[in-house]
């Protein structure tokens, strides 16, 4: 097998045996496989494109070709052991909504995001007074998924007035990876994306 | 590839078995009417083997105006199985791995119980006085032929269009029996537009002075003409917009310019007299009125306290909803309302919309993703019910 994404190996490795996972934004279903076949999850995923959809289930995956704004409303409460929501909260129309159905459909929800204010993406606001445009978040502004952008900081914020509690966080430079405490100014300035471990009430 | 797989030609035909089965008894087969059967025949096609658990079987349900003759010659007509493209040796309904199931639907006139038939009580055929069957007739029916194979549990259920609502109707009256289930291009409700046409072909089969009240096998004549236009009217909803124009356009047919009267002068009326007059050769009026109203009825929502998530709230089966973006008869919306009620459930389902012009019949024809995913669906389900992958 491939190596996992480094990111879909540290959210993986919060995910428990045997449990029940929704991925949100599964794409060609890298991560799904991964949990099926190494931790016996019953796993489920929501995709955008069809051609991710349709690689998936040809692969034996159970997903359904679906937006994460609209279709979370159709899952019962409690549905999930893990919702996860890997890269695909920045490119959602309505963030807040999408992180309070994944509350309400999950026990747990697995969120990572890139950090806005990654030093790099301040300099270059601040030297160049362009949009930025990184190794990590590489579109022009014109024609970027990633329309609702956030920091650590602001990710964290958003998850306190939800009433989640962040069990873990993940701060990701580069090659390495490292737990932080999600309000923290350097992991803020640092961290290129962030995993967030969130509990629901 | 296993040596076992190379010994299989891709374009072998699978070995069909062609039987019926007979079934007697004053409710032989009990009808959501309150009616019944005292006679029932089912005629049926098998391919492939049965393995010793009985945990490899297949059941394909078959559209309206089809067979139980998926993957194998159709002796009335000498043409290849409907389905041929996905069940044999090395397609997704591997016969080499898996025993494949296809039944004439009750209603039907290829050998399963139908108007056509005679009636035990009278001596004379049925004609009009079969009783209306439902979906859930069908499935009934198709139940008693498992039943008799000896096989608890289905691997996959699978179909198009009619054959479709069949697919739901197992996953909502046998959830225990169904292991995984792929409902094609169909609906879990006869939508208003769809009753409509289907009632003009129910008009035009009665409005032919040979349909005689529904007895015209009494009177020894054949209501051809009402069938076929009834058959040429649901043809151009199997089609789409685009299909149509991209295979006729205002092509002329077999002259330079148009006639100024009422022969055939477009192609595309001639292709339309061509399917009404080759409909006629294979099919029964009859049958065509019972068929139709079967599917007008089906309403699986309204079977379960109007709310279609609760059709589902046993089913343990693994889903594959499939729906076709050209596809104006059974549109992906209808699919998704059956996606939504699975989620709804909690059940385990995916959901393709394949992108083709071909419109509703797309799933009768020749797209390798539809292969490939059909294919991997039933090699998941095959693996989690244990069955070795050849």
């Amino acid at each position: 097998m491939t190596a996992l994404r480094l990111d879909l190996g540290i959210i993986a490795g919060m995910v428990a045996d045997g449990s029940r996972v929704l991925d949100v934004g599964c794409g060609d279903g890298a991560l799904l496989k991964h949990l099926a076949e190494s931790k016996g999850v019953d796993a489920r995923g929501i995709e955008l494109s069809q051609a991710g959809v349709n690689a998936c289930v040809a692969h034996g995956l159970s997903v359904v070709q679906g937006d994460a704004d609209r279709d979370l409303a159709d899952y019962p409460d409690k549905a999930f052991d893990y919702v996860i929501l890997g890269q695909t909260i920045q490119a959602t129309r309505n963030p807040r909504q999408v992180l309070e159905q994944m509350a309400r459909i999950g026990r747990r929800g697995i969120v990572s995001t890139p950090n806005f204010a990654h030093w790099r993406m301040r300099l270059q606001l601040l030297s160049g007074g362009r949009m930025p445009v990184t190794h990590a978040l590489p579109h022009a502004w014109h024609d970027t998924p990633n329309i609702h952008m956030c920091s650590l900081r602001d990710f964290a914020e958003l998850s306190r007035e939800l009433g989640l509690t962040i069990e873990r966080t993940v701060a990701l430079r580069g090659a390495k990876a490292r737990d932080v405490r999600p309000f923290s100014t350097a992991a803020n300035i640092l961290a290129e994306q962030a995993i967030f471990l969130l509990a629901a009430k | 590839m296993s040596a076992a797989a190379e010994t299989i030609r891709p374009d072998a035909a699978p070995v069909v078995h062609d039987a019926v089965l007979r079934l007697a008894g004053p409710r032989a087969l009990t009808l959501d009417s309150g009616q019944a059967l005292a006679q029932l025949a089912i005629a049926y096609n098998t391919y492939g083997e049965l393995n010793a658990a009985k945990s490899n079987a297949i059941l394909i349900c078959h559209a309206l105006s089809l067979d139980q003759h998926a993957a194998s010659v159709n002796p009335l007509t000498g043409k290849p199985g409907w389905w041929e493209l996905m069940v044999g040796p090395g397609k997704p309904f591997d016969t080499s791995r898996f025993f494949v199931i296809c039944a004439n639907v009750v209603g039907g006139c290829m050998g399963t119980t139908g108007p056509r038939d005679v009636d035990p009580a009278t001596g004379k055929s049925y004609g009009l006085t079969f009783p209306v069957i439902t979906i859930r007739d069908m499935v009934r029916a198709q139940a008693l032929l498992v039943d008799h194979l000896g096989i608890a549990e289905l691997l996959c259920v699978a179909g198009g269009s009619m054959g479709g609502m069949q697919v739901l109707e197992w996953m909502a009256s046998y959830p225990e029996r169904v292991i995984s289930a792929i409902p094609i291009a169909t609906a879990a409700k006869h939508s208003a537009q769809n009753i409509a046409f289907h009632e003009v072909g129910r008009q035009a089969i009665m409005a032919d002075p040979d349909w005689r009240g529904g007895d015209y096998l009494e009177h020894g004549v054949f209501p051809s003409k009402g069938l076929a236009v009834a058959r040429m009217a649901a043809h151009i909803t199997y089609l789409s917009e685009a299909a149509l124009q991209r295979k006729f356009g205002r092509e002329l047919q077999d002259r330079q310019q148009v006639s100024y009267a009422f022969d055939a002068d477009f192609q595309v009326e001639s292709y339309l007299r061509h399917q009404g007059r080759s409909f006629v050769e294979r099919f029964d009026a009859n049958s065509y009125l019972y068929i139709t109203r079967a599917m007008d009825y089906f309403d699986l929502a309204a079977d379960h306290g109007g709310q279609l998530a609760r059709a589902f709230a046993r089913l343990k089966a693994r889903v594959c909803v499939a729906s076709f973006t050209s596809d104006w008869l059974f549109p992906t919306t209808e699919s998704k309302r059956i996606v939504h009620a699975l989620n709804a459930a909690a059940a385990n389902v995916s959901f393709v919309e394949f992108d083709t012009d071909k419109g509703h019949d797309a799933f009768l024809l020749d797209l390798p993703e539809m292969e490939g995913i059909f294919g991997g669906f039933v090699n998941a389900a095959a693996a989690h019910r244990g069955l070795k992958a050849t």
